[in-house]
């Protein structure tokens, strides 16, 4: 059986509807979709680029393309999916605005999730250590780090307005209790969160 | 395409012998004609081709709902003895078999990736091959003489033709996988393109749609040396002595594209054969040199020289898209079996872009597929040496399909 702990995932699982069709991109080891697949009879297909995940999420029993998400997605056509998942990936990507036209693109409605720099908890530490902050959502030091563009609630909300996307829902949350997005305060009160979008 | 003597010399966990647990065990080749007068095969090129024997072998057993069947196909110098210990060697005059298991043993067998505690395993001899199934070494029925150039120029999607006459005749309607690596992983392709509801998966490994104009140019390199031979004599040589020296270059020249540069490099480097200082002649003086030309005696011993020619035309004329006008998604919209693509980090004979394209082709075609790059450093002979990666993949695939 698998499980999963993490507030996003479980917040995905359960906004994904029934027998809908799910791209996980970036799927890590495939929980979600694997858990999506068996409960809720999604058509799934994911995207992974590390091998060792992409085998672990295999064996999980889901369909995994190794690629580099870098390289865009034009193999996948357009609106060809319910859902497109882009789950805490968009901070490790170095093209991560192609990697958010293409699922825009690819995906009637999107799902993305990243950690908040502007995060009291992180700004803080920041200031108070005069170092990169190390927290839990963001566990690394700065030189052994994948995430390569760390960024805010609000550099994140002036793309999408730029853009001609859509918010249909946020999610902020902090350790494991997450709530719907509220502005201003989230700005400095999430350490992490969750969209749901699509293009205009 | 790569040789099964060469991966079993591999093999650093050595056999399974024929009273291992592990192993099928002792093995009988059995033979079936599959087209006669009455029901010619219909081949590519045209022709209504009979008779057509089938060499094959089976592991495991076939359940009551005859649905864990797998048919392995093998690449261009294997054979339907895929796994265990032929009991026939001697009678069959093949003592090449007599101190190895079947060429893909590391994988078949009981509690192995293709467990034949599970599954019903079947391997069978391609057209054209020379280890049983109907090739240019057989005698025809008109001449009484063996065909040699008469032989009809055979494809992939023939030999496939023919393996499908096999799955009726062994009252299976629908396989659970097809699996197979280079040339064998290419039959898999134009089974899952050509017969969609005859299979429930395809295991394609370090294959692509279509081989690429360098490895058209090797083909044609050995293919040469085989036709420059003097002993050729326009292919009928059976009954004399056979072009073994031309057939020895295009081995040699086949193993070169089997392994990976840095293979090479690990495992011969620049030693000399004999000690560590030149003897400044010209003959076999690098251990690299004395490999290929072991490579290529041993493999005249046991393979026809006008088999090669027509297998390796096979490899080269299939194009899984050539039907499609080119157009690979197109050609793969057919597909209903789910398909895992595996491919090998240094394979340069398939490189891994190519096998990649066929799944680029499925996911435009909104198809689910999965595509797995192994890291190995053992080139396109990966696919035969790299079982202990491959193992768990095609256990938890086959356990779903």
């Amino acid at each position: 059986m698998i499980s999963s702990k993490r507030w996003d995932h479980r917040l995905i699982f359960s906004l994904v509807e029934p027998g809908s069709s799910v791209l996980d991109l970036g799927c890590g080891n495939g929980e979600l979709l694997a858990r999506l697949i068996e409960k809720k009879q999604v058509r799934g297909q994911a995207v992974e680029a590390d091998h060792d995940q992409v085998s672990a999420a295999f064996q999980n029993g889901v369909d995994v393309y190794q690629g580099d998400l870098n390289r865009g997605l034009p193999e996948f056509r357009t609106k060809s999916f319910d859902y497109v998942i882009l789950e805490k990936t968009l901070q490790v990507l170095t093209r991560p605005m192609l990697v958010l036209e293409e699922m825009l693109r690819i995906g009637d409605a999107c799902f993305v999730s990243f950690p908040n720099f502007n995060f009291s908890g992180v700004v803080e530490k920041l200031l108070e250590t005069e170092r990169m902050p190390v927290t839990e959502a963001l566990p690394y030091y700065w030189y052994d780090t994948p995430n390569i563009h760390l960024f805010t609630l609000y550099d994140f909300i002036d793309w999408i307005e730029d853009h001609q996307v859509v918010i249909i829902d946020g999610y902020a949350a902090a350790g494991e209790t997450w709530r719907h997005l509220k502005l201003p305060e989230d700005s400095k009160s999430a350490e992490e969160l969750l969209f749901l979008l699509r293009k205009e | 395409m790569t040789d099964p003597l060469n991966a079993s010399l591999e093999n650093k966990s050595g056999y399974d012998g024929p009273d291992s647990p592990y192993s099928v065990g002792w093995t009988r080749p059995k033979k079936v004609i599959l087209a006669d007068r009455d029901n010619p095969l219909p081949l590519d090129c045209g022709s209504n081709f009979y008779p057509v024997t089938v060499e094959y072998e089976t592991y495991g057993a076939l359940n009551k709902a005859k649905d864990n069947a797998i048919f392995i196909i093998h690449a261009l110098s294997g054979d339907a003895h895929a796994a265990g210990w032929d009991a026939d060697w001697e009678k069959d005059n093949r003592p090449w078999r007599g101190d190895r298991p079947g060429w893909w043993d590391q994988m078949i067998g009981p509690g192995k990736a293709f467990d034949t505690s599970r599954y019903y395993v079947v391997c069978a001899n391609i057209l054209g091959s020379c280890y049983g199934t109907t090739g240019p070494w057989e005698n025809g029925p008109r001449s009484g003489k063996p065909y040699a150039l008469d032989f009809p120029v055979v494809t992939v999607e023939d030999s496939v033709r023919l393996q499908v006459r096999l799955q009726d005749y062994l009252g299976i309607k629908q396989l659970r996988a097809v699996a197979g690596g280079s040339l064998g992983g290419q039959q898999a392709l134009a089974w899952a393109i050509n017969y969609p509801d005859r299979i429930r998966s395809a295991i394609i490994l370090a294959a692509s749609a279509r081989l690429g104009a360098q490895g058209l140019a090797f083909n044609a390199v050995g293919r040469q040396a085989i036709m420059n031979d003097p002993c050729f004599q326009g292919g009928s040589y059976y009954g004399s002595k056979p072009p073994a020296s031309g057939l020895e270059v295009a081995r040699m020249l086949g193993h070169i594209t089997y392994l990976s540069n840095s293979s090479m490099e690990g495992k011969f480097g620049r030693r000399f054969q004999n000690g560590s200082r030149p003897c400044y002649r010209l003959n076999s003086e690098f251990s690299v040199e004395s490999y290929l030309e072991h490579q290529g005696r041993s493999f005249v011993q046991r393979f026809d020289a006008n088999s090669y020619l027509y297998l390796t035309r096979a490899m080269d004329y299939f194009d899984a898209a050539g039907a499609a006008g080119g157009d690979l998604a197109s050609a793969c919209s057919a597909i209903q079996a789910r398909l895992l693509l595996i491919a090998y980090s240094s394979d340069w004979l398939y490189p891994s872009k190519d096998t990649r394209a066929i799944a680029k082709a499925m996911l435009a075609n909104e198809q689910p597929v999965s595509f797995i790059e192994i890291p190995s450093g053992y080139g396109h002979d990966a696919f035969l040496l790299e079982s202990e990666q491959t193992t768990p993949l095609l256990e938890s695939f086959l356990k779903k399909v």
